[in-house]
């Protein structure tokens, strides 16, 4: 599902160039649940960024879903993501001037289906929201946003989830709440997780785990059953 | 995609519109300017339009210096429709007991005055022998409606004032109050007589199916040397039209200017909203929307945005007309016919549409291309992108687009032109100097100086500052507001420096031959000085080289010359001050053909030159002189001149009055007039000093209106900081609080503040004032035609009047952030 080869990322700052990838080799199976793992500056968000196609690489290669992302333009990038990738962050990231129904049917109605208004109330039900249907982020609580984010994450039914410390923003009991629903969602749907995190209880959750330090894989482990 | 993005777009403006309400602030200031000039302009030329006849008097008028029409000449109007005949002339009134006199312009009329419009009188009443005037008169004579009043050998009662007569703008009142009496009345006068500067007007209503083309054609061929000045409803005042085409030009360039000055608004607030998307557009990205779409979307938040306040623009400057009539109709020269008129609202609207184009396409380009990744960066940080060159191509052509409807939109093209250039000029100097103020901060704000003066400093020159956008639209305002300030100021200067001492008391004209021995006994009796006198017959030019005037090509600046009848003098020798500049004087005994001493400014207005002719028209007889020599005329020392002056025996049997020019002692003015016209009521005496007051008055009347005008613009630029502070007002906030939390007292930050605003606007006025001088310079020079002196104080004064409005608004705006308490803040952020 998701194949990086010797991935390279160097940025432009104003102290001179930074390596933030310097060669990374992962394959993820489809279907497969991986917590990446590491201290903060080891490139776990920077490589949940190119592995959706959000950032691309200064080198080495990512193919999602069969597709090499670095022969695509921009637009290419943008239906890829549409038709393939979930993406979960930790401070929630939903539009402020839509409600929670309208969060959620972005990405149907970017997709041109129909009956995305529907599919969205659905969606937010299953994740215990439909009273909340006509809410602006605003006036949602912080466990009740990432609820909606992950109803959005996960409406458009994509093969490749990437979930960015989903719980980081959130108090413990709340946090444990959204990643029993993210893992029970995630059950019904048969994709591919990339779930990045502190939490080693919460990695312990995935089939594997992948840490990074320094822009580096660092070590891999299965998860013990 | 269109759909979807307006879907998008709907929603997004639901929320906080960071920024767009300045667009739409800026641009309905502009557009609104703009509207409403053009809409009183229109007004006003559909009054011009509509009422042209009664404006004119008629549908045709003849006028005739200083004889009456013959009879075969009123005869053969006649056959053309209804005629009406006036008599107009200038003459003392004075109260019978003699005690107070001032000069009148009379206007005798037959029964069938005014022959389209209305007179309107107040009491309405018949005049039958006596006479109606405006009200001034009374006041100035002390006398009441049902009084007599004494002009020449009649005395006659005061029956009504006027409160309307429909043709004053075809033959206006220049030095007096308008009398109005009838035909029988100014003969009993006695001042009708030959030489007397009198016009006679031959007014026609034509009858059905009888053109004035026709009219003028027939009369032309029956009468060719009648001398008389044509005019048809058409051309009712060509001199209102000459007003409005300038009115017009400086009013909508004013109105160009304030929505261009606008327009750094409508790009800060475009930017401020679109910075505030920038994690909607991030987050768009990331659940897979294309940047066509996103932009899209934005682009049409920003353009309904704008179309709402090009709408409010619109209503507000369709609607300003009347307010503008209902507050200050009377110093209108017409009654402006108001109502909703396309042209003007399209063209405020194109200029809105363009102006709004400009300037948000290049922050639109820019927001675009924010990237998905941003979401996980600081956002804040410095982001230079360049928008895509499609924005920029926008933006250029939008730009282009609005010099070139400036330009063509505009009654005098190279004069827009102009305008356009210098305007271009002037943004990229202030341009340039925001960038060297910001500059010149950031070098500052590294410097160990006094903490207020370093937190100025790079309040001025952080990332994001508004320092250009600022420093671009109110230095814009401010040099319009200097320009204007600086015109003024030396038109009035012109006038009042007119005054000294050589300028005469007096002019006193209709002295005929057999008075001039008493005026001149009477004015020396009184104490008057410095006699000047010239013989003087009215005349008119009917040709130029040998050229009808109306085939020749006359520059604008001449034309006043063939409108109307002029003075012609004749002399043997050159007047005293004469400075001739080409050709020689005639000899004192010439005795040849007519030979004439020209303007110069007007042979060159007319193209001719030392040996050309040109021919007057003098009671019927046309007379052609060789130009002998041409004259450089100071017409500001107020002494007498005369454009032409003929040689001696040109106008020879031809009835003359003497025109002169007296200086009173200090305080013998009433003395001198008094001495005069009691002994010689025929005489009309002129106050020279009443007459510049009343072009004084003039000048300030429209410097008043035009800096109302171009305040406008300054306001527009104020408005531009108010939204430039808006946007920077979180950022202060927590700068202050920050500061507060460290220990800096609440004086540091106002002085910090104070300093800021210090430093921008007078780098930004030392610019202005220096640009508007230039503007002032060349609208004086090459436009007015008039005397350029640099005048610090008032410069000064409006400089430093705008730029308290800017502190005004600076402090008030930045007050909020520097009162706002500190664990509030840190509580809730």
């Amino acid at each position: 599902m998701v194949k990086l080869r010797d991935l390279r990322l160097k940025l432009a700052s104003p102290a001179g160039e930074v390596n933030i990838l310097q060669g990374i080799d992962l394959t993820v199976e489809a279907g497969e649940t991986v917590a990446v793992v590491g201290p903060s500056g080891s490139g776990k968000s920077t490589m949940m960024m190119v592995v959706a196609g959000l950032e691309r690489p200064t080198g080495g290669s990512v193919t999602v879903a069969g597709l090499d992302l670095g022969t695509v333009d921009e637009d290419g990038l943008a239906k890829f993501r549409r038709r393939n990738v979930g993406i979960v962050f930790q401070s929630f990231h939903l539009i402020p001037t839509m409600t929670a129904l309208e969060n959620v049917a972005v990405p149907l109605e970017l997709a041109r289906q129909a009956g995305a208004r529907a599919a969205a109330a659905e969606m937010l039900e299953r994740v215990g929201l439909s009273h909340r249907l006509t809410h602006y982020p605003g006036q949602l609580s912080g466990g009740e946003q990432q609820r909606v984010a992950l109803a959005r994450a996960f409406v458009a039914r994509p093969r490749l989830l990437l979930a960015d410390e989903p719980t980081g923003n959130l108090d413990h009991a709340t946090g444990q709440a959204v990643i029993d629903l993210l893992f029970s969602l995630h059950g019904e749907s048969a994709a591919t997780l990339l779930l990045i995190t502190h939490d080693p209880m919460l990695a312990a959750r995935c089939a594997r785990t992948v840490r990074l330090a320094d822009g580096r894989i660092a070590a891999a482990a299965e998860a013990v059953p | 995609m269109i759909r979807l993005a307006l879907r998008l777009a709907f929603r997004d403006l639901r929320g906080a519109l960071n920024g767009l309400g300045w667009v739409v602030a800026c641009l309905a200031l502009g557009v609104a300017a703009i509207a409403a000039a053009g809409s009183l302009d229109a007004g006003l030329r559909r009054t011009l339009a509509e009422d042209g006849r009664s404006l004119l008097g008629g549908d045709m008028v003849f006028r005739l210096a200083q004889r009456p029409a013959s009879t075969a000449e009123t005869a053969f109007l006649r056959e053309f429709g209804t005629l009406s005949e006036a008599t107009e002339m200038r003459a003392m009134a004075r109260r019978p007991d003699a005690g107070t006199q001032t000069l009148v312009e009379i206007k005798a009329v037959d029964g069938r005055y005014p022959l389209y419009g209305q007179l309107r009188l107040d009491p309405a009443v018949e005049l039958g022998r006596g006479v109606a005037c405006d009200p001034n008169l009374l006041d100035r004579l002390g006398v009441a409606v049902g009084e007599p009043i004494v002009i020449g050998a009649a005395t006659f009662t005061v029956r009504a004032v006027i409160t309307g007569e429909p043709d004053r703008i075809a033959s206006p009142v220049t030095f007096g109050p308008r009398l109005l009496m009838d035909g029988a009345g100014l003969a009993a006068t006695g001042l009708v007589q030959e030489g007397s500067m009198i016009r006679h007007l031959l007014m026609l209503r034509l009858a059905a199916g009888v053109s004035a083309d026709e009219v003028r054609t027939a009369a032309g061929e029956r009468f060719p040397s009648a001398g008389w000045q044509i005019q048809d409803s058409r051309q009712a005042a060509p001199g209102l039209v000459r007003f409005l085409d300038n009115m017009a030009l400086f009013l909508t360039l004013v109105g160009l200017t304030a929505l261009l000055v606008g327009g750094i608004g409508v790009a800060t607030g475009a930017r401020a909203f679109l910075d505030s998307r920038r994690a909607t557009v991030a987050i768009l990205k990331c659940l897979g929307a294309s940047q066509r779409l996103i932009v899209a979307a934005l682009g049409l938040e920003v353009a309904a945005l704008s179309g709402l306040g090009i709408v409010l623009g619109l209503a507000a400057g369709a609607a300003l007309p009347a307010l503008l009539v209902a507050l200050a109709g009377d110093s209108l020269p017409i009654a402006a016919r108001l109502g909703l008129f396309w042209r003007p609202l399209v063209l405020a609207a194109l200029f809105g549409g363009l102006t709004g184009l400009a300037f948000t396409a290049w922050p639109l380009g820019r927001a675009g291309r924010v990237p998905a990744a941003a979401l996980l960066r600081d956002i804040v940080a410095a982001d230079r992108r360049r928008p895509s060159l499609a924005a920029i191509s926008v933006s250029a052509a939008a730009v282009t687009g609005l010099a070139a409807l400036a330009v063509v939109s505009a009654a005098d093209r190279p004069l827009a032109a102009w305008f356009v250039a210098g305007t271009a000029v002037c943004l990229g100097l202030f341009a340039l100097a925001g960038v060297a103020l910001a500059r010149l901060a950031r070098r500052a704000a590294g410097r160990a100086l006094a903490l207020p003066l370093r937190l100025a400093a790079s309040s001025l020159s952080r990332p994001g500052a508004a320092t250009q956008g600022v420093v671009l639209s109110l230095g814009l305002g401010l040099t319009v507001l200097a320009a204007v300030g600086l015109v003024e100021a030396n038109l009035a200067d012109e006038i009042d420096r007119r005054l000294p001492a050589e300028a005469p008391s007096f002019f006193f004209i209709d002295i005929q031959d057999d008075q001039v021995a008493a005026f001149d006994a009477a004015v020396a009796a009184a104490g008057g000085s410095a006699v000047k006198r010239a013989p003087m017959v009215r005349g008119r030019v009917t040709a130029i080289d040998g050229q009808a005037v109306e085939r020749r090509d006359i520059a604008p600046g001449a034309r006043w010359a063939v409108q109307g009848d002029r003075g012609l003098s004749v002399a043997a020798r050159p007047p005293d001050d004469a400075k001739v500049v080409a050709g020689g004087w005639w000899p004192p005994d010439y005795a040849g053909p007519p030979l004439v001493s020209l303007d110069a400014g007007i042979a060159r207005g007319f193209g001719l030159g030392v040996g050309q002719s040109i021919t007057v028209n003098v009671l019927g007889r046309e007379v052609t002189a060789k130009i002998a020599n041409l004259r450089e005329i100071d017409w500001s020392s107020l002494a007498m001149n005369f454009t032409f002056i003929l040689s001696p025996d040109a106008l020879a049997g031809a009835p003359r009055s003497w025109i002169a020019t007296v200086h009173a002692p200090p305080g013998g003015e009433a003395a001198v007039e008094r001495a005069v016209t009691r002994r010689l009521p025929s005489v009309s005496a002129i106050r020279v000093k009443e007459a510049l007051v009343q072009a004084r008055h003039l000048v300030e009347g429209v410097a008043t209106a035009m800096k109302a005008a171009a305040a406008v613009t300054l306001a527009a630029g104020a408005l531009v900081l108010a939204g430039a502070i808006a946007a920077g007002q979180r950022r202060r906030v927590h700068e202050a609080v920050l500061l507060k939390v460290l220990g800096a007292a609440r004086r540091d930050l106002v002085r910090a503040v104070g300093l800021e605003y210090a430093l921008l606007g007078g780098a930004t006025g030392l610019l202005a004032a220096l640009l508007g001088s230039a503007a002032a310079w060349a609208l004086l020079t090459f436009v007015l035609k008039a005397d350029w002196r640099f005048l610090p104080g008032p410069l000064a004064a409006t400089v430093a009047a705008g730029l308290s409005a800017v502190a005004v608004t600076g402090v008030v705006g930045t007050w909020r952030a520097l009162r706002t308490s500190v664990a509030d803040h840190l509580r809730h952020d």
